[in-house]
């Protein structure tokens, strides 16, 4: 009786899938579902490497206080960094002094309680970095976490920022409808190909690197890319660090676990 | 209960002499994991799974309550506070890496404890209590798991938190009151972020509760063995300690070196990029996917593409869903077959490798793709061999298989017949 | 001979085995017990930077300092001589006003509000708050009073309220802390 009452409510769900399944192939079949050019030309971000990959990475100072330049000059017109205080830029090898007038530069928003009015003074080293008011289109996210809030992060930035064409022709064939938009730009690494964000580096020697090292659109990327791991996980090097002497310890401590579990049961069978 | 020839707890100081007389802990720890509990010496490494279990909730439970104590439960801020936690307390990163990364290890320990029990039939009877409570813990960390996953208050909380909720308004008639009562509102707000921290603090303890008593099951009929035979005699067990003891100790060494390869080398690889934005009731994400752990349960709801009859597809998803965890509560009584372990059942062995394994695979794999084909259609095939295995195949198995012989016992499994024979005593022996 | 010696190798292993996971146990517990000590956020917030230039002589105002209030007052002459005169043997926690001031500062006496007998914050620095009868600080809580100085002078207070570490980094402004 069990049995039988098991057998029919096995069949009630599979038959449903069944159903299911079978009018999913024939509209498969039927009406199958149209191509779109996000599927065809969207593309993965490009191979890049950086010196905190792998699993001795560390970050490259120099790399990103150049990065932080480029961040400062170009994208803090309109991308905040809401997470990261001017202190933690200690961590990109700037001093004190340094980071006091690092925070002096940026204009911190405090609401006055006598006159109920938001005023703004020069920030200290204990202030975050301050939001962006942005009126113009799109609505430009905040880069303190966006290496580990996209796929590949790091060289998902690279790729948008060295990503910027013209829309191939091919494109315009197949899908004649979806031609950008005047008030957006190509770019196959963007999610649905049209981005609001006009490119952001457009040339060689767009910021004057104080190391002297050259700024072409691909190094101020790299550099930039950088700068936004490390600011996403400014933790990141010592996680590695930590990581090694704790793996050491664990095989150490198995192995000593694993003899002493092999004599324990030495002679008898199991 | 416990086999006759188990060891006696003798306190070996006055003080834990006058300590028995009083509160017998030691006496209880003893019998439980101790000297006093004679355990199969055939076990497998598949065995260590439960004792790993135990130690992910501990695990779990610290990590959670250090969590808290930098946490703040309010849409407002709760992104932040997690952010802050990993930026600005000592340790915090690892806090936050280790607790989110340890749902997962706890998920695999649990998945392959539970097969283990599938394989090998340790739900059958005598040991039916012991299943049933260990679906329920299941059900709890379920649950446990969700709850927790929406506290960071990122994209994949907020829109986690809305559909799960949101299956429950498929229930006719009362669906949509039942998702309103559970948010407290209309969609996830303050309300649901302080209800559900509230529920994924209490939760994992009474987890710890319900553990107590699948131990204490356990411990009535004894652990199974990879031969499903009973044990008969003395020569069949040895005790917990100092055996498995120092069994669960080398694994347990394994089983950290795999977690902290995680924890310190790739603690984002199984969360998703979505929850480092902050929720934004506005936009969905693109690709709203669950936590990997529900995957091929997601994988079932989203099979149902079609009507069924006068079922919406959507009502019939929900009740796949639940049904495929459900399921479980009857194993014991779906599968009638008097021999438990799969070793020694040619046919059912088959299904297992062949059936149920891969389609929880593809439904792992189909869970957390897109939901486009092919991806729709293998789910489909997946979700319904698994239901068909669960109520057509098991039952159906169990009265025509012809199981293969199975030793006399766990000794002479291990020994040989010759050898076996000179040191169990005779079978009529041990009857009593 | 030879089995003696590996019975106690054996035992030895099973020791060395324990013994790490005592180690691993204690390892553990350091980032459980550190993680509760001030984070980075507020230890960086541990100094603050006073404007002073618009505290007239007789006034004080109450800044905040590590999430406490500090008391910077400037002291009128006769406030000062009113400190002076007072038989330094005498006091409970002896202290001279130059002690605890900075040279050439003698006017601003920059202290803790917070009380050395349970804690709470003491009358006297805002307007129109007693200053208690030795014209300093007042504690309501169980009458400790402070004199010109901020030394305890009555009641159950045991210690000077606390002066800061704190420098003049220009004339009109104080870095505490």
């Amino acid at each position: 009786m069990a049995r039988i009452l098991s057998i029919l409510v096995g069949l009630f769900f599979t038959v449903a899938l069944a159903w299911s399944f079978g009018k999913g192939a024939y509209q498969q079949i039927t009406e199958p579902p149209a191509a779109t050019a996000e599927h065809e030309f969207h593309l993965h971000p490009k191979e890049v490497s950086f010196a905190s990959d792998g699993a001795f990475g560390k970050f490259d100072r120099q790399q990103l206080q150049r990065g932080f330049q480029v961040y400062k000059e170009v994208c803090a017109a309109c991308h905040a960094l809401r997470h990261v205080a001017f202190r933690d830029l200690a961590a990109l090898g700037y001093n004190d002094a340094e980071v006091k007038a690092i925070a002096k530069g940026f204009q911190v928003p405090v609401y006055n309680n006598a006159t109920g009015e938001v005023e703004t003074r020069e920030g200290v080293a204990t202030d975050y970095f301050p939001p962006v008011l942005y009126g113009g289109q799109g609505t430009p996210p905040d880069l303190s976490l966006i290496t580990k809030a996209r796929h590949d992060g790091p060289a998902y930035v690279y790729s948008l920022l060295t990503g910027y064409q013209d829309q191939p022709a091919a494109l315009l064939k197949k899908f004649p409808d979806s031609k950008t938009p005047d008030s957006l730009h190509y770019n196959p690494y963007f999610a649905n190909l049209n981005l609001a964000m006009p490119p952001p580096l457009t040339g060689e020697g767009q910021v004057t690197y104080g190391d002297g090292t050259k700024a072409t659109v691909d190094q101020m990327s790299k550099d930039v890319s950088a700068f936004l791991i490390w600011t996403a996980e400014p933790k990141l090097e010592k996680r590695k660090q930590t990581g090694w002497p704790v793996l050491g310890f664990l095989l150490f401590a198995t192995i000593l676990g694993y003899m002493s579990y092999r004599n324990i049961w030495a002679g008898k069978k199991h | 209960m416990s086999f006759p020839w188990a060891k006696e707890y003798k306190p070996s100081h006055p003080f834990m002499q006058w300590m028995d007389d009083r509160l017998p802990l030691p006496r209880l720890v003893y019998n439980s994991v101790g000297g006093g509990y004679p355990v199969p010496r055939n076990l497998n490494y598949f065995w260590n799974f439960g004792f790993l279990a135990a130690l992910c909730l501990v695990l779990q439970i610290v990590t959670g309550i250090v969590m808290a104590m930098h946490y703040a439960a309010n849409t407002q801020v709760a992104f932040d506070t997690v952010e802050q936690t990993v930026r600005d307390v000592n340790w915090g990163w690892m806090m936050r890496y280790a607790h989110a990364n340890g749902a997962s290890a706890f998920f695999v320990v649990i998945y392959v404890h539970i097969f283990r029990g599938f394989f090998y039939g340790s739900y059958k009877a005598p040991r039916e209590m012991v299943w049933l409570l260990g679906v329920v813990i299941f059900l709890l960390m379920m649950a446990t798991a969700f709850m927790g996953y929406v506290l960071p208050w990122g994209q994949m909380s907020f829109w986690g938190a809305k559909v799960i909720t949101g299956l429950f308004g498929a229930i006719p008639f009362v669906g949509e009151p039942l998702q309103q009562w559970l948010l407290g509102g209309f969609a996830p707000d303050n309300a649901a972020l302080n209800r559900f921290f509230s529920l994924h603090y209490l939760l994992p303890f009474v987890i710890v509760g319900v553990v107590i008593l699948h131990i204490w099951a356990l411990h009535i009929p004894g652990s199974s063995n990879p031969t499903g035979v009973e044990v008969k005699s003395e020569s069949d067990t040895v005790p917990f300690y100092p055996y498995y003891v120092a069994k669960d100790g080398w694994a347990i060494g394994v089983f950290a070196i795999l977690f902290c390869t995680a924890l310190f080398f790739f603690p984002n690889a199984l969360g998703h990029p979505d929850n480092y934005i902050p929720a934004n009731p506005m936009s969905t994400p693109a690709h709203i996917v669950p936590e990997w752990y529900f995957w091929p349960f997601y994988a079932i709801l989203r099979a149902f593409t079609q009507d069924f009859f006068f079922i919406p597809a959507k009502l019939m998803g929900v009740l796949a869903m639940f049904g495929a965890i459900l399921v479980w509560f009857f194993l014991p009584w779906l599968d009638r077959s008097p021999v438990r372990s799969g070793s020694y059942r040619p046919l059912y062995k088959k299904f297992f490798f062949f059936g149920l394994i891969p389609a929880m695979a593809v439904l792992f794999y189909c869970g957390g793709a897109p939901a486009e084909e092919p991806y729709v259609m293998l789910s489909q095939i997946a979700a319904l061999y698994y239901f068909a295995h669960f109520l057509i195949v098991i039952p159906i198995v169990s009265a025509i298989e012809k199981p293969d012989p199975l030793p006399f016992s766990i000794t002479e499994s291990v020994l040989g017949e010759d050898e076996a024979a000179k040191l169990a005593p005779a079978p009529s022996a041990t009857v009593a | 001979m030879a089995e003696a010696d590996g019975v106690r190798r054996r035992d030895f292993i099973n020791i060395a085995a324990v013994s790490a996971a005592g180690v691993a146990g204690v390892g553990i517990v350091v980032p459980l017990v550190s993680q509760m000590s001030a984070s980075a956020d507020v230890l960086a917030a541990s100094s603050t930077e006073i404007d002073i230039s618009s505290i007239q002589p007789g006034q004080a105002i109450k800044a905040i300092f590590r999430k406490q209030p500090v008391f910077v007052r400037n002291l009128t002459p006769h406030e000062i001589a009113e400190a002076n005169k007072v038989d330094v043997s005498s006091l409970r926690d002896p202290q001279t006003l130059e002690e605890r001031t900075k040279e050439g500062k003698e006017n601003w006496l920059i202290t803790m509000g917070v009380c050395t007998h349970l804690g709470c914050v003491p009358l006297g620095a805002g307007e129109g708050e007693p200053k208690g009868e030795f014209g300093g600080y007042f504690c309501p809580c169980h009458g400790s009073s402070y004199d010109t100085a901020a030394r305890i002078r009555k009641g159950p207070a045991p210690k000077n309220l606390e002066v800061p570490e704190y420098a003049f980094t220009t004339d009109t402004v104080v870095k505490i802390g």
